[in-house]
């Protein structure tokens, strides 16, 4: 019995590790940008909530993720314990660099948040509403100087989206690129452009204080406690989320697939994760499994579009 | 008088014992990553912070504050004795410490970086605590087209510290510019000079170029004249600590550097490398003895290490009152204030005064700190000098490749079924630049230079151009534009002027071996 017992201790501590698997995070960005922070995130809550025993996460910056994505795809071909943190960012990155390595040579898992675009004006702006904007838009495109982050990413995106909406060339779009929502920030509040469209977490605490005035944002419903209308409320016909997401490895078996997806599943309803994007102002928006795959190629296919009216693929 | 009883308050509870601890630990690890090229602030910090979930809000800002002036202070190291600057902002104290260095006063040139970062950081601190909302305001003020007139500024003064062979100080300057442009265009998303390798869509890494022209081509110089081995650095030379006329000669370049590293760092488009070369050129016309510049001249370390730290405290400038990270490290530190509820912006002094006012006083504290530990070291740090030179050169190389393997060390190449690191390809062929330009005497450092400042001139143009929809009156219609082109001018003509009084002599001697 007493043997028995012995037996069945030391096979459980064997096949204990089998049971938290461990991830290897790739962050296809320097350190301190939204899919770092992710990736973080993600490596926090997966410890915190025992789901995986031990989580590294690597930073391979460049080119929109695109250099991250072509390495990851080469080097984890069939390895389930490689993940890799990317985003609608990605998408465009890969059309406008012509990235040889595409989403179609990872495994996509599942896509975890969602952040609205914000349209905002400083303070002492003629501008109040989303009509004021659309007119000056209608009378001179391109005396709107446009202020967000680089060319062909989400906030660019929504401005050739909304000009394509009320019916003015996106050609016209006077896009001023900077190299993040940050210092488009410093030019929006220096008054030296017209309006600036960037993630709305990187105007949040300028908006509580009124030194920016919220236009309107770009998801598909209302932040809670924000006073703000969304596009589509606001008359211009655009719906647009910036979502990050995680892929598997290509060649992984579909029951190593599962088996992450069901990790990932875990993570996304742990206590650690909750709380992680409450404080950063991130939204819940997981999806996974066939819903994420039909969803991802809509968004790449009307990517490619808006990217080719912009001017910016040909 | 209430911003001093919040900050009296803040030090009181910054002094707390563990927090004490917390900012040693942070100093510490801040110095060890600077010292190691490859491993910036911005990664040290990043790794840390889970550690930060198990401290409280306080403890671990103060560790981040130890770290960020910790790695500030490092990278000055070993450029000063290694000629190995593991960062852009310590490239040009480089080219007089370790001059200096390799004279027996490497000791004097770590003391004045030391004590010049430590009153620097003292004074852009109590900057920080007492005149931020005003630097933000003239900060903000910038617009693409005043960012423009400084970096003109920055490349005609630079140019012009080069000394009289203007040729070569602006071929190598072309150089760099040239290197700029590789990379995906930030206004179009297009890339540029890449030839569909994906390493090259985000431009050349500066550390890379700065590490390979300083160190292996000055290694591969040293090896291709054995004749150079004989001569001798002299590890000591005299006291290891500064004379009195050290002190004489260093405390107006650390007034200058920290006036004009502060305002700089404070600038979202500014940042410390752009303040330390506008120090070294002011250090360098202000000079008494400007024919030193070249062969280590004091003030060319005591400015631009003042000025780098200044500007690191700038940058908390918009980091606080505005909520607007402009750097990597800054970055970081905002992810940190989240994950305690905390968002910094215009609020966060109402809101969390007592946080904020303990942070600026863990700054003080841990810039105290910094001296405390970094002068008694230098002692031991100018022993390295006392190598033998193969084995030091040896030693520098395999440091700067590792630092490179470190950094961007991905195995990206795949030829003939070898996979080897795209960015050590680069290091090595940047190394045989940088021995060419030495053995046909052209200067090293505008190359840097050019990298750095090209490609921000060129967004900042291009910006400015688009905002106006292509009028370039912009580009002179604004009274901070005017006067920072009217300092250019200024700076142009000055010296032809003293040429052509006879004074250019020393100059030219200058130009042929700055490096």
């Amino acid at each position: 019995m007493n043997k028995l017992f012995l037996a069945a201790l030391v096979s459980g501590l064997i096949a204990l590790p089998a049971y938290a698997a461990d991830y290897s995070i790739m962050a296809p960005a320097s350190p301190g940008g939204g899919w770092d922070q992710t990736a973080r995130t993600m490596q926090a809550s997966l410890q915190d909530e025992k789901i995986s025993g031990n989580v590294q996460v690597t930073n391979v910056p460049g080119a929109g993720g695109t250099i991250g994505l072509a390495q990851f795809a080469n080097q984890a071909n069939g390895d389930p314990s490689q993940l890799i943190v990317g985003g609608y960012v990605m998408v465009g990155a890969i059309l406008t660099n012509q990235s040889p390595v595409t989403l179609a040579d990872v495994t996509p898992i599942a896509r975890l948040t969602g952040e609205s675009v914000a349209l905002v004006v400083p303070a002492n702006s003629p501008l109040q509403t989303v009509d004021d904007l659309v007119a000056a838009l209608k009378a001179d495109p391109g005396a709107v100087a446009w202020a967000g982050g680089s060319a062909g990413g989400a906030d660019h995106i929504t401005a050739g989206l909304i000009a394509k909406a009320v019916g003015v060339d996106p050609t016209q779009v006077n896009y001023i690129a900077y190299s993040g929502g940050g210092e488009a920030l410093a030019a929006i509040l220096g008054g030296q452009v017209t309006v600036g469209v960037s993630g709305y977490g990187e105007f949040a605490s300028q908006v509580e204080s009124g030194d920016l005035r919220l236009l309107a944002i770009s998801g598909e419903k209302r932040l809670d406690g924000v006073d703000a209308p969304t596009l589509s409320e606001a008359g211009v016909d655009v719906v647009l989320e910036n979502w990050r997401m995680v892929a598997a490895a290509p060649g992984i078996t579909d029951e190593q697939k599962a088996a992450i997806n069901a990790d990932i599943e875990a993570m996304v309803n742990s206590a650690t994760w909750q709380t992680a994007l409450a404080d950063r102002g991130w939204v819940n928006t997981y999806l996974a499994g066939d819903a994420f795959d039909a969803q991802l190629a809509k968004d790449i296919e009307a990517t490619g579009a808006i990217l080719k009216d912009i001017g910016l693929v040909q | 008088m209430d911003t001093f009883a919040l900050l009296a308050q803040g030090l009181m509870a910054a002094m707390a014992p563990m927090n004490l601890v917390y900012a040693l630990i942070g100093v510490t690890l801040g110095t060890a990553v600077g010292v190691l090229p490859g491993i910036g602030p911005a990664l040290t910090v990043a790794l840390l912070l889970p550690v930060t979930y198990r401290l409280d809000p306080a403890g671990s800002l103060i560790m981040f504050a130890g770290i960020y002036y910790g790695g500030m202070y490092g990278g000055s190291t070993t450029s000063i004795l290694l000629n190995t600057p593991g960062e852009s902002a310590s490239i040009v104290t480089a080219l007089e410490g370790n001059k200096m260095a390799r004279k027996g006063r490497g000791g004097p040139a770590l003391a004045t970086a030391a004590i010049g970062s430590f009153v620097a950081g003292l004074l852009a601190t109590l900057g920080l605590a007492f005149i931020a909302p005003w630097v933000v305001k003239f900060a903000l003020s910038f617009g693409p087209a005043d960012y423009f007139a400084l970096m003109v500024l920055a490349f005609i003064t630079v140019s012009a510290a080069f000394g009289d062979s203007a040729l070569r100080g602006i071929t190598a300057l072309f150089i760099g510019l040239g290197l700029g442009i590789i990379g995906i265009d930030l206004q179009t998303g297009q890339a540029r000079l890449a030839f569909g390798v994906p390493d090259l869509f985000d431009g050349i890494e500066v550390t890379t170029l700065a590490v390979a022209l300083f160190a292996i081509g000055e290694t591969l110089k040293i090896a291709s004249s054995p004749s150079q081995l004989k001569e001798e650095i002299l590890a000591v030379k005299g006291s290891v600590w500064m004379t009195v006329e050290d002190w004489k000669r260093s405390w107006v370049p650390w007034l200058r550097g920290t006036a004009i590293g502060f305002p700089i760092g404070a600038m979202p488009a500014g940042g410390a490398d752009v303040a330390s070369f506008l120090s070294y050129s002011a250090e360098r016309s202000f000079a008494k003895k400007p024919e030193e510049f070249g062969h280590g001249a004091i003030e060319g370390v005591a400015g631009p290490e003042a000025a780098n730290n200044a500007s690191a405290a700038g940058t908390l400038v918009p980091l606080l009152t505005l909520g607007l990270p402009t750097t990597a490290t800054a970055a970081i530190m905002l992810a940190g204030f989240q994950q305690f509820g905390l968002q910094p912006g215009p609020l966060l002094f109402a809101n969390n005064a007592p946080l904020v006012w303990s942070l600026i006083a863990s700054l003080l504290i841990a810039n105290f700190m910094l001296l405390v530990l970094n002068l008694p070291l230098i002692g031991l740090w100018v022993k390295l000098l006392t190598i033998p030179k193969p084995w030091l050169y040896a030693g520098i190389l395999t440091f700067a490749t590792l630092g490179t393997l470190g950094a961007n060390g991905a195995m990206s190449m795949q030829v003939f079924g070898i996979r080897f690191s795209f960015e050590l390809v680069l290091l090595l062929a940047f190394g045989i630049l940088g021995y060419a330009l030495r053995r046909f005497s052209y200067p090293i450092a505008p190359v840097v230079v050019g990298l750095i400042l090209g490609p921000m001139a060129e967004q900042q143009l291009r910006r400015a151009l688009a905002i106006s929809q292509g009028d370039p009156g912009i580009l002179i219609g604004s009274p901070v534009a005017i006067v920072l082109y009217s300092v250019a001018i200024l700076a142009l003509v000055l010296p032809m002027i003293m040429r052509m009084r006879g004074k250019g002599g020393a100059l030219a001697q200058l130009a042929s071996d700055e490096d």
